[in-house]
Parts: C-alpha cells; sequence; structure tokens
C-alpha cells in the first residue's frame, strides 16, 4: 500500500497508559503500530472509547506516548524537546477538532492568522493568506465575524482554514462533522477531498459514520486499544453526494 | 516585535471583555500608585516653594531675633503676651540690638560675614497723586538689605554709600506702586520727588530706584514695600534698635555654625537678662527641617502605598490565575497551534504589565490631581515630579512582571492535552 510514496507517520508499539491515582492505572492504547504515507487520506473508526482520540492526540503531539516509537517525518519524537514539538505543531501539522476550538473573543480572521503569528510570519502576509485561506472555505464574508457569531459548520470552516494557515503536510482531524448536521457535514468532506487532491495533504480523519470513512482511502478500526481492522475505501466522494444522509451516527 | 504587539492587542481585548473585574483588580495599584504621586507632587511643590523663597531671602542668610527666655511668664503687666518680642512696651529701649552690638559682633566674625542687614519698619503710609492714591509701607534698610535680599531693578539702583552714611531722603519704589500711580514709566520717576505724610509731617523723597515687584505668598497686602536709608529713617522715627537683623554670611562658610557662633556672641550681652535671649535661624537649617518632615510624611506615605501595592500586585496575581482558568481551553488551543511555553508566558506576563500599567496610569493621573489639590491648599503652585511619574510607570511593570510570573508560567507548563480536554 506504500506505493513508494514517503511514510509521514510511522508508530510502533505505542502504549498509553493513564495514572489516575494508585493502583489504577488504564491501559488504553494497547502496542499501536501504524504507518501513513504523504497523501494518503485515512480515516480511524471504532466505539466509543476505544482510545481513536488518545491515539490522534499523540499523533498530533499533544501528548507523548508512554512507551513505543513515533517518527514524525523521519524524526524519533521521543528525542524532541517541547519546543521541538510546538514548531512542529506549527509547521507539519494542522488540527481540526469537534468542538472547532476557535480562540474566543477573536475574530475570523484573527484566527486563521494565529498559527501564521507563532510562526513569525509578517502582518501583512499573514492577513493577506488568511484572507485568502476564508475564502478557499467559502467564508470570505465573514473574516470580521467572532466564533460566537458563526453557526457550527461556519465555525468548522474557520477551523480548517486555520489548520491550513501554515501549509501543514499533515491533517488531523476528530470528528470533524459530530456536531453538524449531515449537509454541512457534507460540505466538510468535500473540503478535505479537496486539499486530499488538489493539495496532496495527508488526513486522518476520526469519524463514527461509516459512510464517511467509505469515502477515504484506508479505513483503520480501533478497538478497546487495538488496531482490529484494516481495508480500503473507495478514496472518493460517492455520486450522487445526497445518498449519504440520515445514517449518520453523528453525536455531539 | 510582532508578537509583543500582538499580545498588548490581545490583552487589552480581554481587559475590555472584564471591565469591572480588571478595574477592581486595578483598585489596589490605582491607589498605592496615587498615593505616592500625591505625596511626592506636594511635597516637590513645597520644596520648589521653598527654594523659590530661598532665592529671595538667600540660603546664605542668618536671621537674629530676640526671644523671651520663658514663654509662659512672658506677661507684661497689660496682660499682652508675646513670644518674639516686637512692639513690647514693657520692654526698655535699651533691651534692644543696638548698633554698637551688631558692629561688634561684626568685627568678630569679620571673616565669615559678607553683609549684615539691619531694617526699621517706619509706618505705612499713602502717597496720592491726583485722584489716585497708593499706601507704602516704608522701611529703612542698611545698605546690607539689598544684599540679604535680592531685588532685582528695573531702573535706577540702590542708594550710594553716601546717601545712606547721611541719611538722605531718597526711596526706592516697586513697580506695583510705579504702576498705579505713574503710569508704568519706570525711567521716568527716577529722579522725581514724591511727597507722602510720616509721623505727621509731610516729607519729600527722591526716587533713586525701581524695583520689580513680584507677587508671592508674603505679600498678601495691597500696600506696596518701599525702601528709605536706615539713618534717614532713624531721624524720623527717633528709635536705633533693633528687634531683628540678617547677617549674610560668605559663600563657603556652613551658615549653621556661624549661626551658632553669632547666638552665642550676642548672647553675652544679655547674659544678665532675665527675660531675654538671643536666637537664630537660617534658611539652611529651615530647609533641611523641612525636608526632614517631608521625609517621614513620604516615608510614612510609602509604606501605605506599599501595602496597597502589595495588595494589588496580589490581586493582580489572583485574577490572572482566575483568568488563566477560565482560558485553559484556549491555552491548550494555541498550543496545539504551535504556540511554545515562552509565548503563552509571554503572552500572560504581558497581560499582568497591561493591567498595572493602565492601573498605574490611572493612580498617576489620580494622584496628581490629588496632589495638585492638597498643593493648591497648601497655598504652592504645584509641581509635578517627573522622576517619580517615571518610577511609577516603572514600577507598576515591574508588579506585572513580578506577580504575573507565577500564574504565566503556570499556563505555560500546562500540558497541551490537558488544557484542551479541560472542562
Ligand atoms: N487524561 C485521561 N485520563 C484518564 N483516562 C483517560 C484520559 N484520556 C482518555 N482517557 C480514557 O481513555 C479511553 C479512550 O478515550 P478516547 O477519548 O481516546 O476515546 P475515543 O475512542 O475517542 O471515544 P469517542 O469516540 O467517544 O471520542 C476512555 O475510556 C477515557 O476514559
Ligand atoms: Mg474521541
Amino acid at each position: 500500500m506504500s506505493e513508494g510514496a514517503n511514510t509521514v507517520i510511522s508508530l510502533k508499539n505505542i502504549i498509553k497508559r493513564f495514572y489516575i491515582g494508585t493502583p489504577n492505572e488504564l491501559q488504553i492504547l494497547n502496542g499501536i503500530t501504524l504507518d501513513v504515507h504523504e497523501g494518503e487520506f485515512v480515516s480511524i473508526v471504532g466505539q466509543s472509547g476505544s482510545g481513536k482520540s488518545t491515539l490522534m492526540n499523540l499523533i498530533g503531539l499533544l501528548d507523548r506516548p508512554t512507551e513505543g516509537e513515533y517518527h514524525i517525518d523521519g524524526l524519533d519524537t521521543a528525542s524532541a524537546s517541547d519546543n521541538d514539538l510546538s514548531y512542529i505543531r506549527n509547521q507539519q501539522i494542522g488540527f481540526v477538532f469537534q468542538t472547532y476550538n476557535l480562540v474566543p473573543k477573536t475574530d475570523a480572521l484573527k484566527n486563521v492568522e494565529l498559527p501564521m503569528l507563532y510562526a513569525g510570519v509578517s502582518r501583512k502576509e499573514r492577513t493577506q493568506r488568511a484572507l485568502e485561506l476564508l475564502e478557499l472555505v467559502d467564508m470570505g464574508d465573514r473574516t470580521k465575524h467572532l466564533p460566537e457569531e458563526l453557526s457550527g459548520g461556519q465555525k468548522q470552516r474557520v477551523a480548517i482554514a486555520r489548520a491550513m494557515a501554515n501549509d501543514p503536510a499533515i491533517i488531523l482531524a476528530d470528528e470533524p462533522t459530530g456536531a453538524l448536521d449531515s449537509k454541512t457535514g457534507r460540505a466538510v468532506m468535500d473540503l478535505f477531498h479537496k486539499l486530499n487532491k488538489e493539495q496532496g495533504k495527508t488526513i486522518l480523519l476520526i469519524t463514527h459514520s461509516n459512510e464517511l470513512a467509505e469515502e477515504t482511502d484506508r479505513i483503520i478500526t480501533i478497538k478497546d486499544g487495538y488496531i482490529t481492522g484494516e481495508r480500503k475505501g473507495s478514496g472518493c466522494v460517492p455520486t450522487p453526494s445526497e445518498t449519504v444522509s440520515e445514517s449518520e451516527v453523528t453525536e455531539a | 516585535m510582532n508578537m509583543f504587539w500582538e499580545n498588548v492587542r490581545l490583552a487589552l481585548t480581554s481587559l475590555r471583555t472584564n471591565k469591572s473585574r480588571t478595574f477592581l483588580t486595578m483598585l489596589g495599584i490605582i491607589i498605592g500608585i496615587a498615593a505616592v504621586i500625591a505625596i511626592k507632587t506636594v511635597g516637590n511643590s513645597l520644596s520648589l516653594s521653598v527654594s523659590d523663597s530661598m532665592q529671595s531671602m538667600g540660603a546664605n542668610n542668618i536671621t537674629v531675633y530676640l526671644n523671651s527666655k520663658e514663654a509662659d511668664k512672658d506677661e507684661t503687666e497689660d496682660g499682652y503676651v508675646f513670644g518674639t518680642v516686637t512692639n513690647d512696651r514693657a520692654l526698655t529701649k535699651d533691651d534692644l540690638f543696638n548698633d554698637e552690638m551688631i558692629m561688634g559682633m561684626f568685627r568678630q566674625f569679620s571673616d565669615s560675614i559678607a553683609a549684615i542687614s539691619t531694617q526699621a519698619e517706619v509706618e505705612t503710609t499713602t502717597v496720592k497723586k491726583g485722584t489716585n492714591s497708593k499706601s507704602l509701607s516704608i522701611s529703612g534698610v542698611s545698605l546690607g538689605y539689598f544684599t540679604a535680599n535680592s531685588l532685582e531693578f528695573v531702573s535706577g539702583g540702590f542708594f550710594s554709600a553716601d546717601e545712606a552714611k547721611d541719611g538722605r531722603n531718597v526711596i526706592i519704589v516697586g513697580t506695583d506702586f510705579v504702576d498705579s500711580l505713574y503710569g508704568g514709566n519706570y525711567a521716568g520717576i527716577i529722579g522725581e520727588t514724591v511727597s507722602m505724610p510720616l509721623y505727621n509731617k509731610n516729607m519729600d523723597f527722591v526716587v533713586v530706584g525701581v524695583y520689580k515687584y513680584q507677587a508671592s505668598i508674603y505679600t498678601m497686602n495691597s500696600s506696596s514695600s518701599a525702601y528709605i536709608p536706615l539713618k534717614a529713617a532713624q531721624s524720623i522715627t527717633h528709635f536705633d534698635r533693633y528687634t531683628t537683623f540678617s547677617v549674610v554670611s560668605k559663600v563657603g562658610v556652613d551658615s549653621d555654625e556661624l549661626a551658632v557662633s553669632i547666638k552665642d556672641y550676642l548672647n553675652g550681652f544679655y547674659r544678665n537678662s532675665n527675660r531675654l535671649e538671643v536666637e537664630t535661624y537660617n534658611m539652611a537649617s529651615m530647609i533641611s527641617g523641612m525636608n526632614d518632615m517631608m521625609g517621614k510624611i513620604t516615608t510614612a506615605v510609602s509604606v501605605i502605598a506599599g501595602i496597597a501595592l502589595l495588595v494589588g500586585g496580589i490581586g493582580v496575581m489572583n485574577i490572572m490565575l482566575v483568568s488563566i482558568t477560565e482560558r485553559t481551553r484556549e491555552i491548550g488551543t494555541r498550543k496545539a497551534l504551535g504556540a511554545t511555553n515562552g509565548y503563552i508566558r509571554m503572552q500572560f506576563i504581558i497581560e499582568a504589565v497591561v493591567i498595572c500599567i493602565i492601573g498605574g496610569t490611572i493612580g498617576i493621573l489620580t494622584g496628581l490631581l490629588m496632589g495638585a489639590i492638597g498643593a493648591k491648599i497648601l497655598g504652592f503652585a504645584a509641581a509635578p515630579s517627573v522622576s517619580s511619574i517615571v518610577g511609577s510607570l516603572a514600577f507598576s511593570m515591574f508588579i506585572g512582571i513580578f506577580f504575573g510570573y507565577y500564574p504565566a508560567n503556570k499556563a505555560a507548563k500546562m500540558n497541551p492535552i490537558d488544557a484542551l480536554r479541560y472542562e
């Protein structure tokens, strides 16, 4: 399945335990081994509580594994400092959260500018690129709106624009359509397909919708902290797109 | 720089969304800084006005005067109570300073004395010219008077030595007098004769000088001061004794020391007097006394202000901790987007500093207002102390950094995923 493409994410025997006071010790990930290649669109499915988000957070360098090896773009993350990790998150990873996580009291434009601010991009350049990105996600007419003045779908589109700010190679999306109705969710999915096909972004998507998962290149199933299944998907949006609708298993 | 201003903007936004909370937090700092600025403004006004009068009186002046020995026994037969001897009828003329004593003293300390200023009040009289009149308060002064009291002449000058020695009828008037009666013709009045009644006799004086009148807190009455030679005054009043006179010390002489020597010397004449003793005061010691007092008040106010600032700083720390807890998810988001720990730390330190500097600025303005009012009540021109303003701003900034560091560091050290998952 590598098709000669570079491996951008490489997990080897990843174990994650949480210590919530002795003697309790929860092992959530029980040795995950996974390779993701450049330009791949991978979906992760599994029951609630199976450890999908925990895995995604490790991949996104928001957390460190208890055991195991994780290389991102060939770099061993175990030896990276906190500042190194910040830099990688800033440059190579774009996050899209189920709850959007736009910075409050900060308008759409400034939100999209944030990753560029941390990257040290000049103000002028920042604003210009942020406007372009908002245009790309069809939010060009809402640039000065505060998060509280936007609908869920609009917020998610701003969040996607923000994830794209520093042109990262990898986009990590944890149930990005989870809080959206099916039509809005569809639009968000179309956007991911576009980014994957046109810009060659590597995308990891957690979803509870089997239909959406089917659209991706590869579907990985997680159960109780193990990868229990892996299969190919169609990798494209089914036509007509109206067929995806009520069967979605979204939850807030 | 990019990030710095972005952080300032961010801090202002977050403060604006919590206006009343922010203001209450600032109160401690506002009160502390305002107290310091107010007291410094009053102190500064005071010392400026003192150094003003120093210039008019002269820093090297020593005033010598007679004081009654025991305050509670100072009652004349007719019940007149006095502290400093002035016009005490019960005292005989012989009890007061005379020229001999003063000359003896001068000879003793001639190495240290630049001039001696003796003065005899004649009386306040009225000069009429046409329909206008102006009241003139006439004093006879020795030539030393002009050394002790720097008068600025707009035309003419002092009496000549001969005029002083012979006690001729010459007079120095103020510009206010010329303005009232001579239409401000300062040059034209020189050589003119001015007539006035003194001791029920009409007398003529030739104007030799016009000095520049300066309104000050010491000149509250509307009569203009005019000076005639001491000898001339004495021949009018038939009185050649003094209750007080001034000594101007030479440059480089310690006035305090000289004052003590003069006092000791002159007290020799009063050794057998059970009523009078010689006292002196000089500007230098008055100023240092005043500065001592101001210093004590400033210290006391500073301690109170320090406590207010400490409480204010703790308030800032507290509000920053609250703010950071409220914004935990935001911090997590920022970290996910690539903010380093250092950036998060800087963001919150800047926020704390912005709170403190705004508080400090409000405090400075409040303090200046209070200080100006205080100075006005005390009767001085308000003079804000620039160093204390700059110092207060710097100190506000320091408080922000000091009390903002701990909360900011707490935010910086948050684990990104824990912050993001915080509910
Ligand atoms: N910080 C933590 N401390 C303790 N337990 C945790 C922590 N984070 C996650 N867990 C536990 O790990 C398990 C997996 O959580 P995770 O969020 O990865 O599930 P998920 O597969 O994403 O579920 P969902 O589909 O509902 O989002 C859960 O049982 C959860 O209680
Ligand atoms: Mg999850």
